[in-house]
């Protein structure tokens, strides 16, 4: 459970209010929030000074401009809330990760983070609203997010799902900078570009004789071209993604691939990302049982390969995993 | 019900055209498809599986694993499906003597989906084989509520559906409400719930086979009681039926007949609704042709809807329900216009 602040204290011990529904409770913790919203921002970073910490609050207030637009922070959040995993994330390798009170209930890396039941996908602003953020991180504006939580004077960061491997760099430096680690930042990203680098120089990019199914789901097969963002960090190798033949601008680079060409496309690898129980269970195993399917390359040299369902789907900091999860792979294939 | 030549002559016909465009229709499917088989050889190759038939394909390991282990076996679930979900319509919709229901208004569709949902939510996919079970178990319990809700109720049909309406919308809300608990499952439980024949197997149809066996052979024995039917409870009873047990029967038929076909495939709407009014105009309203017949231009109907699906965007795919609905709808006001309208 996050710490509630103060100023809450007066008002959740009052019998009465635990009488009254949680409805109304919340929404007269929202007025006393908002009230104390401005006040509160001149003292919250003085409490918690560390040399870097000061030098950092230095830095404010800040203006980042993200999928939202330019969002300014007038000092150091200490409360931060996060409903996005890549956001927990890439907070926690900003060294941000002391700020954050509450994650929403898909992020689970690092270990240790404030867990909770929020969710970023149907989100609920009072439940969010009673961690006492100064800062909300979001990867998509559902349910009026970022519109409810700016009339309650709490910024918001909206980092929607990268379309590309720059993105992500990008959504590290903005989180950086919205936090007050924008030096930290800039190093990880830095490390995490040297890191891809020499993964992909050693593996090679010239593997164009390598073609690759991505299953994203079974039953419908659904896949991801080379114009997504996984589809880009593949294509580092110069594999080439048998569903691009697809592609269709409708589908937003996720196409319902016929089972019958994924089979008859002959591809030499596919990546599973619907591997974990939670999302599809499938595995190399169940691949190779499908009637059809023993003839395909991949599943004759056992070169269909579990991604880790958490690191192929999220475009944080652990990308340099993923890339090499991929390079792996693309290593152990038999040369042509 | 029905004399004189000219009536005969037309059922004649309309089962011979029945049979030609399920034929034609399971010939379209296994030639044509993503994979760029040879159609002629395709076509040989099937030849070649007839008794005392020996031709030479000319296809390869790859291409004959792709026609009999991918194309054929779900050709052939559409033809099942489509087939069940046609009977199944036809069937309700001369026990409830009303032109609007098939399985999905019985607490049928919505008992199958809160089923998979249960199954995708809290079994998760430790194991796989419970989502057909549980679809199939929802859809039959859905019926079976809706028919005890009403059947206390009183008697008569629309007692019966106003139940069946109730339950699905409660099922349907429970289904919601545990969709909305587990928001990491939405995209399997609603790709299950818009249907799908995409990953057919042999062994699915094997499944389903003897439950759709029973259930075909259940209704069809029906088809004159419900000619009786339509014409009023109190001229079925003068004749020594049981109009009340007629409707359980026939029920029971038609509900497992749509379970089979949804635990198999999903939720695949429309072709329980239209199917049977179009093979009404071509044939007459005796339930003892319309139902037969629905489930031969049923099975038909899903197949070519299925090959549409995998094809016109190849090597990408459509959702089934998006094509049913597409090409369905034109067709059926097509035939409600041109030809003359008849008793439900």
């Amino acid at each position: 459970m996050a710490h509630h602040p103060d100023q809450l204290r007066p008002l959740r011990r009052t019998p009465l209010v635990r009488a009254l529904s949680t409805a109304t409770a919340i929404v007269a913790a929202t007025a006393v929030l908002a009230g104390c919203g401005s006040s509160k921002s001149s003292g919250g970073s003085a409490s918690s000074a560390t040399p870097s910490a000061s030098a950092a609050a230095a830095s404010f207030p800040v203006t980042v401009s993200t999928a939202n637009g330019g969002v300014t922070i007038k000092s150091q959040p200490q409360h931060i809330v996060s409903l996005s995993p890549t956001a927990t994330e890439d907070l926690y390798a900003v060294g941000a990760g002391k700020q954050v009170v509450a994650v929403d209930s898909t992020s689970n890396y690092p270990s240790g983070v404030p867990s909770s039941s929020l969710s970023g996908l149907t989100p609920n602003i009072e439940a969010i609203v009673k961690y006492n953020p100064d800062l909300v991180i979001a990867s998509q504006d559902t349910g009026g997010l970022v519109a409810g939580l700016t009339k309650l004077g709490v910024p918001v960061l909206i980092e929607p799902a990268a379309a590309k491997l720059d993105d992500a760099y990008q959504q590290i430096d903005q989180i950086g900078q919205a936090t007050g680690h924008a030096a930290q930042a800039a190093q990880t990203v830095s490390d995490m570009k040297s890191q891809i680098a020499a993964t992909v120089k050693e593996a090679g990019t010239t593997h164009a004789n390598l073609n690759y199914f991505y299953e994203v789901s079974a039953n419908p097969y659904y896949s991801a071209t080379s114009s997504t963002f996984f589809g880009q960090v593949v294509s580092l190798f110069g594999l080439k993604n048998i569903a691009d033949a697809a592609d269709k601008a409708s589908d937003g680079g996720y196409p319902q691939l016929a089972q019958e060409y994924i089979v008859s496309a002959q591809p030499k690898l596919i990546f599973l990302s619907d591997n974990a129980a939670s999302d599809g269970g499938q595995s190399p195993a169940i691949v190779a049982a499908r009637p059809g399917w023993a003839g395909i390359p991949a599943v004759k040299n056992g070169q269909v390969i579990g991604l880790d369902d958490d690191i192929a789907s999220r475009w944080g900091p652990r990308l340099p995993e993923l890339v090499k999860e991929i390079a792996q792979a693309v290593e152990k294939a038999p040369a042509q | 019900m029905v004399s004189g030549g000219r009536s005969r002559a037309r059922t004649v016909r309309a089962y011979g055209f029945a049979v030609a465009f399920l034929a034609a229709a399971v010939l379209v499917g296994a030639m044509a498809g993503a994979a760029d088989l040879n159609p002629l050889g395709t076509a040989a190759a099937l030849l070649d599986r007839l008794p005392f038939v020996h031709l030479s394909s000319g296809l390869g390991p790859l291409d004959r694993a792709v026609l009999f282990q991918i194309r054929l076996p779900r050709v052939v679930l559409g033809a099942l499906v489509g087939g069940a979900l046609s009977l199944a319509g036809a069937g309700y919709q001369g026990v409830f003597r009303n032109p609007l229901v098939d399985s999905s208004l019985l607490g049928s569709s919505a008992g199958a989906g809160l089923g998979a949902t249960i199954a995708i939510v809290h079994l998760g996919t430790s194991s796989p084989a419970a989502l057909p079970v549980a679809a199939f178990v929802g859809s039959l319990a859905g019926v079976a509520v809706a028919y005890l809700a009403g059947a206390a109720g009183g008697p008569g049909t629309s007692t019966l559906l106003l139940a069946g309406l109730a339950v699905s919308m409660f099922l349907t809300a429970v289904q919601t409400y545990l969709l909305q608990r587990s928001t990491q499952d939405i995209q399997r439980v609603y790709s299950w719930l818009l249907g799908s024949l995409s990953a057919a197997t042999w062994h699915q149809t094997g499944q389903i086979l003897p439950y759709l066996a029973v259930a075909v052979t259940v209704v069809l024995l029906h088809g004159r009681h419900l000619d009786v039917l339509s014409v009023g409870d109190e001229e079925a009873r003068s004749l020594g039926m049981h109009p009340g047990r007629i409707r359980l029967v026939v029920v029971a038929g038609c509900a497992l007949a749509a379970a089979g076909a949804v635990a198999v495939s999903g939720l695949i709407g429309f072709v329980g609704i239209i199917v049977p009014h179009a093979v009404r105009r071509l044939a007459g309203s005796s339930y003892r042709r319309v139902l037969p017949l629905s489930m031969l231009f049923g099975a038909g109907f899903l197949v070519l809807a299925d090959t549409l699906a995998r094809t016109v965007v190849a090597p990408a795919e459509l959702p089934i329900g998006v094509v049913t609905a597409l090409i369905g709808s034109p067709a059926f006001i097509w035939i409600l216009r041109s030809t003359r309208s008849v008793r439900t």
